[in-house]
């Protein structure tokens, strides 16, 4: 194998040297009875050419977003990712370090991340950032478990807008450690009944724009939050806040999102990227990494992991959170791509963003779509149409467009409701396309 | 010897310039449209940098020349496999049929990738010797976790959960047990290791009552050492009513050797970016699979993947799964580069990789056991856990001694780990490291405790070679700056 250097003459001295006969002599202390004594019963190796074509012809058995037109959305976007994000992430410097625990030798990865903490932060107009979680789903769990041990309450009150896996990563993570998570209705398409919050909720959660691409009133939520004295919880999505006023205008408490629309491929969904801000005032709180600047014994500037003595590593069963390993490379990744884009391309990306979305709204209107909900919306909307949207999905898949997101299986009653997103790479003739598939598929 | 003074990176956000920017990007050809009218309330722009993209390029290239990884050199931080990441790995997990896939696209349009994934799983099912593997777990931690959810969901289900709500995990664990047990609402205790590195057998059968839910151990422990007695261990526990979890951050000391679901473990999570090569990612993304024994299987999490004669399908209407874990299908890209990694080496090839691993471990830890002593004096597996408590006289600490390593070229072992051993220095070459290579970094560790005794200073003081020295941690708490917009705009006033 090339990865295994070992000659046969290097493995003879490096027996010599251990002082053993053989190599199976290093695995006596493993019992007998516990030892393998047959070949596994897996596949023989592949050379590297038959292995690429192995791994080909398995991708070729998807149908990829290079064979159809994207107007699928539901919190993974297909979004523009500059070349500049490849070229950087797949340098080995990067890409095969590991967690900077020795910060002499690891400057590289430790600014990228304080640049990717500050950057984060100035986009959800929040104090403070970790270095990433494991993604959107897992951040909400984090940052409601947190509320529970900065609150000492033991109730989570969460929007039905928020995307169903992320409710039901949430409603996971609380089942286990005895937290109770209370639905709060979203039948309008925006969470309601935000007046029947009681004294024991820890935290109130949403997401903004909401799972139906409305955009939450905030305000009003954080409102019914201070009522109570609970924290307020927003997932945002990054590109909606090149627009739209950050809920740290709003007073969020803690602010945490999904990053893959920052440079990030939809990969089926994996690896994505966490993001998780606060306030400073709860920074002793904060699940996993953060990296500080600070000076060496000369006096130069350099950048370590601080605050560790919230992590497992230190703190074992006390820590604020099992996390170690996070999503390092991705956040790398999201850095490069908020330097790429800037100040004036986030900006360009939500309008152009924004345009295609009312530009569809009302062609798929148009078509004999209707809009299900009244508010206003960023990038995603609700369609209600005259039959099964599944049915729909599929007939237009076969013309090459992959619809939206049906949404009979995650709410009952919107069988007929699709729910569809467009980017600001999607073209005038595609939705012309969209629209006019619609209009020939409805007729049928 | 004082190298040549590198002047400090600076920030990227000293480099922003307003009207630059670093990519011609995609603009909407639809109508123009009143943004207020359309959102509402716009909010001021977004601070990001304004930079073009040849500077951006230099930026992060130079940052990446101040950054230490496996490419760069020998890297033997124990306990995390730090071995190489193939290039055909990369490859593969960036062919569009696998980066441009959406999560929730219609299944019959990704028969490929849940190919890839039950791919995987098969192997890892016949490496492992479990029933059982699911994918969904995105890191180490999180696989820990995941076993938890089970375990408890499997104490439920027979009326045991609110009497069994003790997780045992020995002194020796990595610092995630005991905060995953934390997280899945259990209290921890401790079990004491024995005189010879093993688990105390006897403090162990004190501990083992009703109350017990489970008890999580490390194979080969974080000594690096076989834990010989664990089929007992097992059969003690289960015989409790409890259930053992094995940590596999060590598998790589195993695979096509002995098998941790033949060992009597009811769950073990498995680190693809460890055993399995897929890249560490300067921290992550790691790919925490798991296995499980048959008892476990209801409480999977969901969706599970599933084949039927007309595909592979995602089961999530199972009515015991604890439920979702993570936000889509697991680490998909991650799974693409271990089914190439486990696919190049194949049935042959698999087992060499533990063979190798060991005689790597053994002999670093002969070739220093004048200078560093073993903290146990036994055939150790992947790794050896070696202490520098002999220079403790000298005023030198085991973070001394790797500090100095890095002026010498090398990155540094695992410090202070396992907290049971004094000054612990743990080495994990693994497989992917030539003799040369173990030599040059024997040499200079054997070098540099000749300096502990001649000079000591030269320990203290280093690492002299790198654009910073030891950084001040108090006053990075105590100054705390995450934030450069917060620390630093009205000093710069650029922006």
């Amino acid at each position: 194998m090339p990865y295994i250097p070992h000659t046969e003459e290097d493995r003879r001295q490096m027996l010599e040297t251990i002082g053993v006969q053989a190599v199976e002599d290093l695995f006596r202390e493993i019992p007998p009875s516990l030892r393998l004594k047959r070949p596994l019963n897996v596949p023989k190796g592949l050379d590297e050419h038959r292995l690429y074509g192995h791994l080909r012809d398995l991708s070729e058995k998807n149908v990829d977003l290079s064979r159809v037109t994207c107007f699928l959305g539901a919190g993974i976007y297909d979004r523009y990712i500059p070349s500049s994000v490849g070229a950087v992430i797949s340098r080995g410097e990067f890409l095969t370090a590991y967690t900077p625990y020795q910060p002499e030798v690891s400057q590289g990865l430790l600014q990228t991340i304080y640049e990717f903490q500050s950057m984060v932060a100035e986009l959800y107009g929040m104090d403070v950032s970790n270095a990433s979680m494991y993604d959107g789903a897992t951040a909400i769990a984090e940052a409601a478990i947190m509320a529970t041990y900065v609150t000492k309450r033991r109730v989570v009150a969460v929007s039905e807008a928020i995307h169903p896996h992320y409710r039901q990563v949430l409603d996971t993570y609380c089942w286990s450690m005895g937290i109770e998570v209370r639905g709060l209705p979203a039948a309008s398409g925006a969470t309601e009944d935000l007046d029947s919050l009681g004294q024991d909720v820890a935290a109130v959660v949403v997401q903004y724009p909401n799972f139906f691409g409305t955009i939450e009133d905030l305000g009003a939520v954080k409102d019914a939050a201070r009522r109570v004295g609970a924290m307020f919880l927003v997932s945002a999505d990054p590109i909606a806040c090149g627009v739209l006023p950050p809920p740290g205008e709003f007073d969020a408490d803690i602010v945490t999102g999904e990053g893959q629309p920052l440079g990030i491929p939809m990969g089926f969904g994996g690896p994505l990227l966490g993001l998780f801000t606060c306030k400073r005032e709860f920074v002793r709180q904060i699940p996993g990494r953060i990296v500080g600047r600070t000076t060496d014994h000369e006096g130069r500037p350099g950048y370590t992991m601080t605050l560790r003595t919230r992590e497992q590593d230190i703190r074992r069963e006390k820590a604020t959170s099992n996390i170690c390993t996070n999503e390092a490379l991705m956040g790398v990744a999201a850095t490069v791509y908020m330097c790429a884009v800037g100040k004036n391309g986030l900006r360009s990306v939500a309008e152009s963003t924004v345009r295609n979305t009312q530009y569809a709204l009302q062609k798929l209107t148009e078509a004999g779509g209707k809009q299900r909900f009244k508010g206003k919306v960023f990038g995603e909307f609700v369609l209600d149409l005259p039959r099964s949207a599944t049915a729909v999905r599929d007939a237009l898949l076969a013309k090459g467009i992959l619809a939206g997101l049906p949404l009979g299986p995650y709410y009952p009653g919107m069988e007929n409701s699709l729910l569809v997103a467009v980017t600001e790479i999607r073209t005038k003739s595609e939705i012309d396309q969209f629209a006019a598939e619609l209009k020939s598929a409805l007729a049928q | 010897m004082r190298m040549k003074a590198v002047p400090a990176p600076q920030s990227v956000f000293e480099k922003s310039s307003p009207g630059r920017i670093g990519c011609n990007l995609p603009k909407a050809d639809t109508p123009q449209v009143d943004l207020a009218s359309a959102v509402g309330r716009v909010r001021a722009a977004v601070e990001w940098p304004e930079i073009s993209e040849l500077d951006l390029i230099r930026h992060f290239t130079n940052l990446s020349h101040v950054n230490y990884g496996i490419e760069t050199g020998f890297y033997p931080l124990g306990s995390c496999t730090m071995k190489y990441n193939p290039k055909i790995n990369e490859k593969a997990a960036s062919l569009p049929g696998f980066t441009a896939l959406h999560p929730m696209q219609p299944v019959p349009t990704v028969q490929g990738m849940l190919e890839v994934i039950w791919e995987v799983q098969s192997f890892l099912k016949e490496i492992t010797g479990f029933e059982e593997i699911t994918m969904q777990p995105v890191a180490g931690a999180h696989g820990e976790l995941t076993c938890l959810m089970l375990i408890k969901a499997y104490h439920d289900s027979k009326g045991e959960g609110e009497t069994r709500k003790v997780v045992l995990v020995p002194d020796s664990a990595h610092g995630t047990n005991p905060a995953s047990a934390a997280r899945c609402g259990y209290e921890v205790k401790s079990v004491p290791t024995d005189a010879n590195g093993n688990t105390d057998i006897a403090a162990l059968q004190s501990m083992l009552d009703g109350s017990v839910a489970a008890f999580m151990v490390t194979n080969p422990s974080t000594l690096g050492l076989f834990e010989v007695n664990i089929h007992e261990i097992c059969e003690m526990v289960h015989a409790a009513g409890g259930q053992v979890f094995c940590d596999g951050a060590n598998m790589n000391a195993m695979v096509g050797t002995t098998r941790p679901g033949d060992h009597g473990f009811d769950c073990m999570h498995l680190n693809l970016h460890k055993t399995f090569s897929t890249p560490h990612g300067g921290g992550g993304p790691g790919c925490g699979a798991i296995g499980l024994k048959r008892h476990l299987e209801p409480f999977m999490p969901s969706p599970v993947l599933v084949r039927a004669d007309s595909g592979f399908g995602l089961d999530a209407t199972r009515p015991l799964s604890i439920g979702r874990v993570s936000s889509f299908h697991g680490q998909a890209l991650m799974a693409v580069r271990a089914l190439t990694y486990l696919s190049a080496y194949g049935q042959e090839g698999l087992p060499e990789i533990s063979k190798s691993a060991v005689i790597n471990a053994n002999y670093v830890k002969a070739r220093l056991k004048d200078a560093l002593p073993a903290a146990y004096d036994r055939p150790c597996m992947h790794e050896c856990v070696l202490t520098a408590s002999p220079y403790k006289k000298n005023g030198i600490r085991a973070l001394d001694i790797s500090k100095r390593l890095i002026d010498y070229g090398f990155h540094p072992p695992t410090n202070y780990f396992p907290l049971i051993v004094p000054e612990a220095l743990m080495i994990e070459p693994t497989e992917t490291e030539s003799k040369e290579t173990l030599d040059a970094f024997c040499d200079a560790l054997i070098e540099i405790c000749k300096e502990a005794e001649t000079d000591p200073d030269l320990l203290h003081n280093a690492p002299q070679t790198q654009i910073v020295g030891r950084l001040d941690e108090a006053a990075a708490v105590k100054n705390l700056d995450v934030n450069w917009h917060a620390t630093h705009r009205d000093k710069v006033g650029a922006l």
